[in-house]
């Protein structure tokens, strides 16, 4: 059964479009002063505009559509010089105009593409769009009623909707993990998935491969987690392709993920579509654009993952599989790089990043500038181990204490007496202590056991408690076993 | 369009999108009001359009920007003195469907 | 005979407050008093705030005393009650507002009560400044001055009666499609809607969005140029106003009309059109003639196509606007198990006839299959009729018309006909189309003794140019006010 799926599988493609919308980063909300934060008591970041009361009127955040600007130029869009919000009508509790105010037919990026490396093969995702909107409110469910927090009416978001260019869930993935990148290193949003900051739908077809035409599609709504949209995405190409293979026909509906039950479950029929009734807001006049302001934010824009991908490969000669781990977060990078600006090696700051640095994020929680020593520390700790002043385990050891206790690299290294020991008249002596207390095993060395080295270098460095340097230790052991 | 008169379907229709109760009485009411209107608005096709870009505001003048500033106090209980029904801070309404 | 203090005009009181021969508190309790006397008929009034417009007035004295008021310190007025007013109920002449009480002022209520104006009522309304009579009320009918059985006009109706009964000294209006101007000109006032963008909306209540504009209502053509002053100009929280700087209204009434160009435009004379409306309009402009302006015939011939423009639009972004009366956040709630139940009955039962026929028209015209046929279409439409008016203006400076084809008309005579109603706009709705300012000014009586109004339009932002106009024909004498008959 399962290989018979399998080989389904291999006769279809799937075909895969994915609606993001990301928080913008502001102080204020989209059209009014309240603020744009998150965990406020219910209904405190609220104001006569947000929650609608009759009379109210929007009035544009400028610092909005700038962020929108930066993730539109990073995604490679058209910037529209004049864009038009529209009022997209439906009925919810949560929204309370009975409208949100989105853009429709001329949204303020058009266009434009994300690029993706998945299985190793670098790929172009093209954006259709991305338009600015407000977000409605919250409904907070209990038995038999529902409660109304209005803190997230008018958060401005941005909406990014793919074109249909996606093929697997794992490029689905990469997709996402690309746009997360660059919505931080522009500093658009936050977009953490798990405060609902970066949201995602997906849209999901099958057809048989070598098929021009598009199947019917199915959207999945809820998805908070890149390894739902994952696991959703191949749950629901797997659950096509068996109604087809069945002789069955997929019905245009909505799903929602179910994280608990990992399945998809269809939520309600389009056939009583919503008709959403677009038309231009005529409470804002078309917002305009210049070529100078969108100018001055695209000079202001930083060094964007690809292009930073491209050099930690070509010019610090890193892998691709390094590269990509490094740039995912612009703090990562940074700190990758100012560490390795005092190093001989890049690779050995690559190589600390990931493992050390990361792992000791990740095992706390907390951003990495909290998390790890800064980068100059960090630095000159590396610095020594390159210079051969400690060993690579001794670092390891002063680095988590660094992380502990905030102190210098120098500081640490000192206190616990993790210094290499690189004088060769002491490290002679010990050899020579060594050799006299172990004649058997030198005689039987010199008669031709050469393995037997490694325990000579293995003695010495215990005799010094570690710290010996092993490139001296091995040189002098060496010559003196040699003569 | 040629004039046409809304059938009852198109009015039961049309009130489900505006959430509007609408009586059996009312109803028929509409369905003649609206179809008469709509006559009515037919003599727009007499005028050629195809060429011309639609009105949507009179104004000249893009929108004004406002500073990214929180300029807002908060004031839940100003804001929530009107409401019918609430608890604590929140608004309350009945079981929410689809 | 004694003249009563809510008979002068703004003018005359702002005289006798200056000269402390009156007291803001004398000619504020007069107000009340007539409003006491004479509302129960007229109704003009959904709300009247006796004691805090005594307050209010009070304290106009204070200031004055202190040397410091302006020129509409101690001045009651009224306001439509589509205007938010902090603390004092808002209503909209609907029973979905029930009970909403606003925690915040409209900006030009803002703006008067800074001026230190004294509010005295919240005037009638059609429900939503839906309609022409303000018989579309859930407070009932106002009743016009000059014949009880008749209607004041609408949506205005009763911010104009109240002006033309000496109840108030002036009021606020909003005009969509005609509501200062058709008001105006059944009760005999002198009304102006200012060109679209001139007055922040914020806080005054949606009808039609790309329509709607605020203005006043007064005696006399210049104490409506001293409230417009008041009132007009840019708001941080009204992204449509506008950001041009606010001209001296008042400056402008020079009395001075030689060579001034009126366009009389042949297609707002038609058929059907009451014979003493026609004959008072071409009176006016013979005494236009008389005193130094010279008439240009004019053509707008789209002029035909702008009711049912207006009646596409409007409703479309009412059927938007009107969608935030849900009964969650303040008003009426009826009762229901579910939110879609809770929707659908508290606006069934919350919104009057026309309101839900306005909202069914708007959300037909703007559904799937329908919003090119009839809301695009409407939208190009208005772009003839903008363009219309550019023409005729390139050949004078004000174009003169009659408000309404008719005198105020029977209580209850087109109710039962929405068509009938809405045909009675048909001289003003295109002005709220094209965005242009619009005066109505008292041009005669008909033979009932009912006022006539004549419209004088302007370019845009020509508001100093039309209200020039008005003021010079109101000064020249040729139509001799008649007082009403409360």
């Amino acid at each position: 059964m399962a290989s018979e799926t399998a080989m389904a599988a291999e006769n279809y493609e799937a075909v895969i479009g994915l609606e993001v919308h990301a928080h913008l980063a502001t102080q204020s909300k989209l059209f009014c002063g309240c603020a744009n934060s998150f965990g406020a008591g219910p209904n405190e970041n609220v104001c006569p505009v947000c929650m609608a009361m009759p009379g109210v009127l929007p009035v544009l955040n400028r610092d909005a559509v700038e962020l929108a600007i930066r993730m539109g130029l990073a995604a490679h869009c058209a910037i529209a010089r004049e864009s038009i919000f529209a009022r997209k009508s439906y009925f919810y509790p949560d929204l309370p105009k009975g409208y949100q105010i989105s853009m429709y037919e001329r949204p303020l990026c058009v266009g434009g593409y994300v690029e993706i490396e998945a299985n190793g093969e670098r790929r172009r995702i093209r954006l259709v769009r991305i338009h600015m909107e407000e977000d409605a409110g919250k409904n907070i469910h209990e038995d038999g009623t529902s409660l109304v927090d209005f803190n997230r009416s008018g958060v401005p978001l941005v909406e990014i909707v793919s074109e249909p260019d996606i093929r697997s869930a794992a490029e689905a993935a990469a997709y996402l993990r690309e746009l997360r990148a660059l919505l931080r290193y522009t500093g658009a949003s936050e977009a953490r998935m798990e405060e609902g900051n970066l949201r995602c739908d997906v849209n999901v077809s099958v057809r048989p491969r070598g098929v021009e035409q598009f199947g019917t599609k199915t959207e999945i709504k809820n998805l908070n987690s890149i390894r739902f949209v994952e696991k959703a995405i191949a749950h629901e190409v797997a659950r096509q392709i068996d109604i087809l293979e069945a002789g069955g026909r997929i019905m245009q509906e909505t799903h929602l993920w179910d994280p608990v039950r990992e399945e998809t479950r269809p939520m309600r029929s389009k056939e009583f579509a919503n008709d959403y009734r677009y038309f231009p807001e005529p409470d804002l006049p078309p917002l305009r654009v210049t070529p100078e302001w969108i100018e001055s934010i695209r000079v202001a824009l930083p060094e964007l993952p690809a292009a930073r991908r491209e050099r930690y490969v070509n010019a610090l000669g890193l892998s691709r599989y390094e590269a990509a781990i490094l740039t995912e977060e612009r703090e990562v990078g940074d700190y990758f790089e100012s560490v390795a600006a005092g190093l001989r090696n890049a690779k050995t700051a690559a190589n600390w990043v990931m493992t050390e640095v990361l792992r000791v994020v990740n095992e706390t929680g907390k951003p990495l500038a909290h998390a790890v020593p800064s980068a100059r520390e960090t630095g000159a700790l590396l610095a020594m181990v390159e210079d051969g002043a400690i060993s690579l385990n001794a670092a390891k050891t002063a680095f988590m204490a660094m992380c502990q206790s905030g102190k210098p690299a120098a500081t640490i290294v000192r206190e616990l007496g993790l210094a290499q020991v690189s004088d060769e008249a002491a490290i002679a002596e010990a050899c020579d202590q060594i050799i006299e207390t172990h004649l058997r095993k030198v005689g039987e060395y010199r008669a031709g056991r050469d393995k037997l080295f490694g325990f000579f270098v293995g003695a010495v460095m215990k005799a010094m408690g570690g710290r010996a340097n092993p490139r001296l230790v091995n040189e002098i052991l060496k010559r003196k076993l040699d003569q | 369009m040629a004039a046409q008169r809304i059938d009852l379907e198109t009015v039961r229709h049309v009130a489900r999108l505006a959430r509007l109760r609408l009586s059996s009485e009312e109803e028929t009411r509409m369905q003649e009001d609206l179809s008469a209107v709509l006559a009515y608005v037919d003599k727009l096709n007499q005028l050629p359009t195809d060429d011309l870009e639609p009105t949507a505001q009179v104004g000249e003048a893009g929108t004004p920007l406002r500073e990214d500033r929180i300029t807002n106090q908060p004031e839940t209980e100003a804001l929530l003195a009107n409401a019918p029904d609430r608890q604590g801070g929140f608004f309350r309404v009945p079981r929410i469907i689809d | 005979m004694i003249v009563e203090p809510c008979s002068l005009t703004i003018a005359e009181a702002r005289e006798l407050l200056d000269r402390r021969e009156l007291s803001a508190v004398e000619l504020t309790r007069s107000c009340l008093d007539r409003i006491a006397a004479h509302d129960g008929r007229l109704n003009a009034f959904i709300t009247v705030c006796r004691e805090a417009a005594l307050a209010q007035a009070a304290e106009a004295d204070a200031r004055m005393v202190g040397g410091a008021g302006g020129p509409l310190c101690g001045i009651p007025l009224a306001l439509k009650d589509i205007f938010l007013t902090r603390g004092v109920r808002t209503t909209c002449a609907s029973r979905i507002l029930d009970g909403f009480v606003p925690p915040f002022d409209a900006t030009v209520v803002a703006k008067l009560r800074a001026a230190g104006a004294v509010f005295l009522s919240k005037a009638n309304l059609d429900e939503f400044a839906m309609g022409s009579s303000t018989e579309n009320s859930a407070f009932g009918p106002t009743r016009n001055p000059y014949d009880l059985d008749r209607v004041a006009g609408g949506s205005s109706g009763g911010s104009a009666a109240a002006v033309a009964a000496n109840q108030c000294l002036g009021a606020l209006g909003t005009d969509t499609g005609g509501s200062i101007r058709e008001p105006a000109s059944f009760c005999g006032v002198v009304g102006i809607k200012p060109t679209y963008s001139r007055v922040s909306r914020y806080g005054v209540i949606a009808y039609a969005s790309s329509l709607d504009q605020v203005g006043p209502f007064a005696r006399t053509v210049r104490d409506c140029a001293v409230l417009l002053q008041a009132i007009a100009g840019v708001d941080p929280r009204d992204a449509t106003c506008a950001a041009r700087p606010v001209p001296d209204y008042a400056g402008a009434l020079t009395g001075e009309i030689k060579g001034l160009r009126i366009g009389v435009p042949r297609e707002y004379f038609i058929e059907g059109m009451a014979p003493a409306v026609d004959g008072a309009v071409r009176a006016a402009l013979r005494q236009f003639e008389a005193l130094g302006g010279r008439l240009e015939e004019v053509s707008l011939p789209h002029t035909e196509y702008a009711v049912a423009t207006y009646y596409v639009l409007a409703t479309a972004e009412a059927s938007a606007n009107l969608a935030r009366y849900d009964g969650i956040r303040y008003g009426l709630r009826v009762a229901a198990d579910n939110n879609i139940e809770l929707y659908e009955r508290t606006r069934g039962a919350g919104f009057g006839a026309e309101v839900k026929r306005r909202i069914m028209l708007g959300t037909f015209a703007l559904s799937a299959g329908y919003y090119d046929a009839y809301y695009l279409k409407a939208q190009k439409v208005r772009t003839l009729i903008r363009r219309d008016f550019a023409r005729a203006f390139e050949r004078c400076d004000v174009i003169a018309t009659p408000v309404a084809p008719t005198t105020a008309f029977a209580i209850g005579e087109k109710i039962a006909d929405p068509l009938q109603m809405y045909l009675s706009d048909i001289f003003t709705i295109s002005v709220n189309l094209a965005g242009l300012p619009g005066i109505s000014v008292p041009c005669g009586y008909d033979d009932r003794g009912l006022p006539i109004g004549l419209q004088l339009i302007g370019a845009p932002f020509a508001e100093e140019t039309i209200l020039r106009a008005a003021d010079a024909y109101e000064r020249s004498g040729a139509t001799v006010r008649r007082p009403p008959i409360i």
